[in-house]
């Protein structure tokens, strides 16, 4: 390591998206052979800041350094010329090609391919840093971490000194996060720079050598991570002291409200996507939904939605006080004229849950426009409940006419959740309802969601933080490639035991 | 290092004010008739002296005036057809099809019930059986994509043909008049539209029609399910809305005043029906529906503008020598200015070295522009 000459140097980074500000004169640093968390809220500019080490966005003000010389980094080319490569949170691979034939993919090398050698090649780097990978498999075949591995090698492969990954434990069971973990590690003792985004704060005590945190824009500081803690760094971030608890009282007399059995489903091109479902989620309890992306989270809300083909199974819904009725068959208007309030925050805020190209006032409207007679649409209800969740919730916009695609995520999350819980549902779902908002509305949201579960509605809480899951929650159902692995209380479990279920089918086998 | 930067950055640009909004689209439009001005020299016309005379020739009598508004209405009829269906992103470019079927069902009560019932209630029938076949044609497209998942854009086109084939047959066949003429006969006087200050009252009827489609899309339940199925499948299923249902009927609707227009076309300018009854109205009108961005008021400004053109062009053949054909050449300038100048409304350019106080992005290929937020 040198004196004075640093792996990566911004120097009075500034970077503006409109009137907004996404990095403000930043001066950050990085040497050879460490590994630096690069730690923030949502919308504090932590990915606008690599992207532009990245070559995807170019600064307005300042300059970038690499050791010690200053270097103009146009497009991602520019960047794998200066030996930097990011591994982005949405993988970039081809399916239908080999680990191999992706790693090697857009390199300009003389000759014909040759598979040997680069097989032979992928195998080194492997072996150096302890990857298990097989360069002919399949990206369709793979699991995401295995396709992670890939991105990683692909990397390497083109020589990158610098790392930058965006939030790659996001997707990873603890297992295979602590794998990962290995790995960077070996490549930091190989001399490698090392970047991680997160906003995981175990994570980082645990990985990196050194925190850099920003806060609006701003740079604010950097620690080395022995000598901090979890609270300061938090205070960091938030720029004033946090009490970060999650109240859990106890359930209240819970009732069976939503009973699943046998639930089969299929999606379009025949793939069974849940196996033999089944549960049941009381009243006044928070039911949390733990597994891998893509096990079946999104299915089974949907599915209670009415908004899925069910091939096998029956959702019995029992309101307080009346009759069970069976909700399977019913279109998502039939189950709302049921009298069946269900709230239901999908995982896909823009696609499914809200209108982009419309204000706060017409998306309270998905709720309500078919109320009342007559064929006018009324938007006096809709414009109040916008007002209301704008002051309730701290929404930023410019006006509840302000096109709801063009707020930030945390804003845009704020106004779809706003509004599912001012339909005074009886059974709330979610699906990262917290996913892109900021600690204190995070905080906000789950306590949102505890009030409800008081208020006696049977709370379906997906997660993908397993800490939040076991603070929040009553009981936590496991999925794991449609099927349910396990259902654990959420007072006695460990994130160990919810990790294996996650992974390993049948509870008994995990071990 | 400034000087390798990028030569050009596009920076997106945010809230920028109404008035300028619209300063940069009347820039585009001056900019438009310079560069159609360019087009006169190369014709060999004097530019000044061309518009004057479209300009005169069109809005300079009284007659003029009158062909234009009899121009622009069918026009702006189908461009207020069109467009519930665009803003439900249902790529409907066949009313062509739609007003000729509605003309050809008009065309029938004319021929057959002229003498049988008194005029306003044979004109009522007439309209009615127009509106139920345009409608009629849209549907089948429709409720294919509905069912089937199949492409509405080229099913509705293809539609257009047969449309045209039917009436050429009837032309030439069932319903011709002096045999071997080709030719369908002139409505009786009582199938003919009644004029109003020297137009046909067809004029007054898609007046009504823009005030209905404003409210029609911005005001009922009907519109919000347009809008919103517009944005996004998924959420109108999520809303409880039915997808199918919507998708029909407002393609219905669309095809509907579509076959409204063709009944006044034939039987308010036309008195009679022929293969080419629409020519041409149903894909001039998308330009009109586009560049009104779907707002119904815009549509009879814009509409009138094309008319004026149109009769203009006529005019500058007779008195210049100048090929009438160069009027579309205008209008297709003018298209392109105005749909090109709303890059200028969402994108700021900035060039190297000049200014660096926005947000830049380097011309590379990236899928979306958002945000910090972007990763999430």
């Amino acid at each position: 390591m040198s004196e004075t000459t640093h792996a990566v140097e911004f120097k009075g980074i500034t970077k503006r998206f409109g009137s907004n500000v996404a990095n403000d004169s930043v001066d950050l640093y990085l040497d050879r052979g460490v590994i630096m968390s690069l730690l923030g809220e949502n919308g504090s500019g932590k990915t606008t800041l690599m992207n532009m080490l990245a070559g995807i966005y170019f600064p307005d003000e300042g300059e970038i350094l690499i050791d010690g010389k200053p270097v103009t980094i146009k497009s991602p080319k520019d960047a794998f010329d200066n030996k930097i490569g990011m591994i982005h949170q949405h993988f970039k691979l081809v399916d239908v090609f080999t680990a191999a034939e992706n790693i090697v993919l857009g390199l300009k090398e003389e000759g014909k391919l040759d598979r040997k050698a680069i097989s032979a090649k992928v195998h080194e780097i492997g072996e150096r840093y302890g990857f298990e990978i097989d360069p002919d498999k399949k990206i369709y075949e793979m699991s995401v971490s295995e396709k992670q591995t890939v991105e990683i090698i692909k990397v390497l492969y083109r020589g990158a000194d610098i790392l930058i990954l965006d939030e790659p434990t996001a997707v990873l069971t603890p297992q295979e996060t602590s794998k990962l973990f290995k790995i960077l590690r070996a490549m930091r003792d190989d001399g490698k720079s090392i970047i991680l985004i997160t906003h995981k704060l175990n994570e980082v005590m645990e990985i990196s050598d050194v925190v850099a945190v920003l806060r609006k824009g701003k740079y604010i500081g950097a620690v080395k991570t022995a000598e901090t803690s979890e609270k300061e760094l938090t205070e960091m971030m938030v720029g004033h002291k946090v009490s970060l608890n999650i109240e859990r009282p106890d359930p209240v007399d819970p009732k069976p409200r939503l009973t699943v059995a046998g639930l089969t489903v299929k999606d379009t091109e025949g793939m069974t996507k849940l196996d033999d479902v089944g549960f049941i989620a009381y009243g006044g309890e928070i039911l949390g939904i733990a597994g891998i992306a893509g096990s079946g989270q999104k299915e089974l809300l949907e599915s209670i939605a009415g908004l899925r083909h069910i091939s096998k199974g029956s959702i019995i819904y029992t309101p307080e006080g009346k009759n069970p009725a069976e909700l399977v068959g019913k279109t998502p208007m039939e189950i709302k004229d049921a009298g069946v309030a269900l709230a239901f925050v999908p995982e896909d805020r823009l696609g499914m849950g809200l209108v982009g190209g419309m204000g706060m006032t017409g998306n309270m409207m998905l709720r309500s426009w078919n109320k009342g007679k007559g064929i006018f649409v009324d938007t006096k209800g809709p414009e109040k409940l916008a007002e209301q969740v704008l002051v309730n919730l701290d929404v930023k916009t410019p006006g509840i006419d302000y096109p709801v695609r063009k707020l930030s995520g945390g804003n845009v999350q704020k106004v779809l959740v706003g509004r599912e819980i001012a339909q005074s549902p009886s059974v709330l779902m979610s699906a990262y309802a917290v996913r892109g908002l900021d600690i204190h509305t995070s905080f906000t949201i789950y306590n949102m969601m505890t009030e409800e579960k008081m208020k006696g509605v049977a709370v379906i809480f997906v997660g993908e933080d397993l800490d939040v899951l076991l603070e929040l929650c009553d009981k936590i159902l496991v999925l794991c490639g449609g099927k349910v692995s396990g259902l654990v209380d959420a007072r006695k479990s460990t994130k160990e035991e919810i990790g294996l279920l996650m992974t390993k089918l049948g509870g008994k086998e995990a071990n | 290092m400034k000087e390798k930067e990028p030569l050009i950055r596009l920076t997106r640009r945010q809230n920028m004010a109404k008035s300028k909004i619209w300063l940069i689209r009347l820039g585009a439009l001056v900019f438009a008739i310079i560069l159609g001005g360019l087009v006169f020299i190369i014709a060999g016309a004097n530019p000044l002296t061309a518009y004057g005379t479209i300009l005169s020739g069109s809005l300079g009598k009284v007659t003029g005036v009158r062909q234009v508004v009899k121009t622009a209405v069918p026009l702006l009829g189908t461009a207020l057809a069109l467009a519930p269906c665009f803003a439900m992103k249902f790529w409907n470019i066949g009313a062509e099809g739609q007003i000729t079927m509605g003309a050809l069902a008009a065309t029938f009560f004319a021929l057959n019930m002229a003498n049988s019932m008194p005029s306003p209630i044979l004109l009522i029938v007439m309209g009615i059986a127009s509106i139920i076949f345009g409608a009629m044609w849209a549907a089948i497209p429709a409720i294919f994509k509905a069912n089937w998942g199949t492409n509405e854009t080229l099913f509705t086109l293809m539609m257009n043909y047969i449309a045209i084939g039917i009436v050429g047959w009837l032309q030439g066949g069932p319903w011709e008049g002096k045999p071997g003429s080709q030719i369908i006969p002139m409505f009786e006087k009582t199938a003919v539209l009644p004029k109003v200050l020297g137009v046909h009252i067809g004029w007054i009827i898609v007046l009504l029609i823009t005030i209905f489609m404003y409210i029609y899309m911005s005001k009922t339940k009907h519109g919000y399910e347009i809008k919103v199925l517009g944005e996004s499948e998924n959420t109108a299923r999520y809303a409880g809305m039915n997808v199918r249902k919507v998708t029909i009927r407002t393609a219905c609707l669309s095809g509907g005043i579509a076959g409204l227009v063709g009944f006044m076309v034939a039987s308010g300018a036309n008195q009679t029906l022929y293969s080419d009854v629409a020519g041409g109205v149903g894909f001039t009108a998308i330009t009109v529906t586009w560049l009104a961005q779907l707002n119904p008021f815009a549509m009879v400004a814009i509409s009138l503008m094309l008319a004026v053109l149109s009769k203009g062009a006529s005019s500058i053949q007779t008195t210049l020598g100048v090929p009438a054909s160069i009027s579309d050449i205008i209008t297709g300038i003018i298209l392109l200015c105005m749909l090109g100048c709303e890059f200028f409304i969402n994108y700021k350019m900035i060039f190297r070295g000049k200014e660096h106080h926005e947000e830049a992005l380097p011309l590379v290929t990236k899928p979306e522009i958002k945000g910090e937020e972007a990763a999430k």
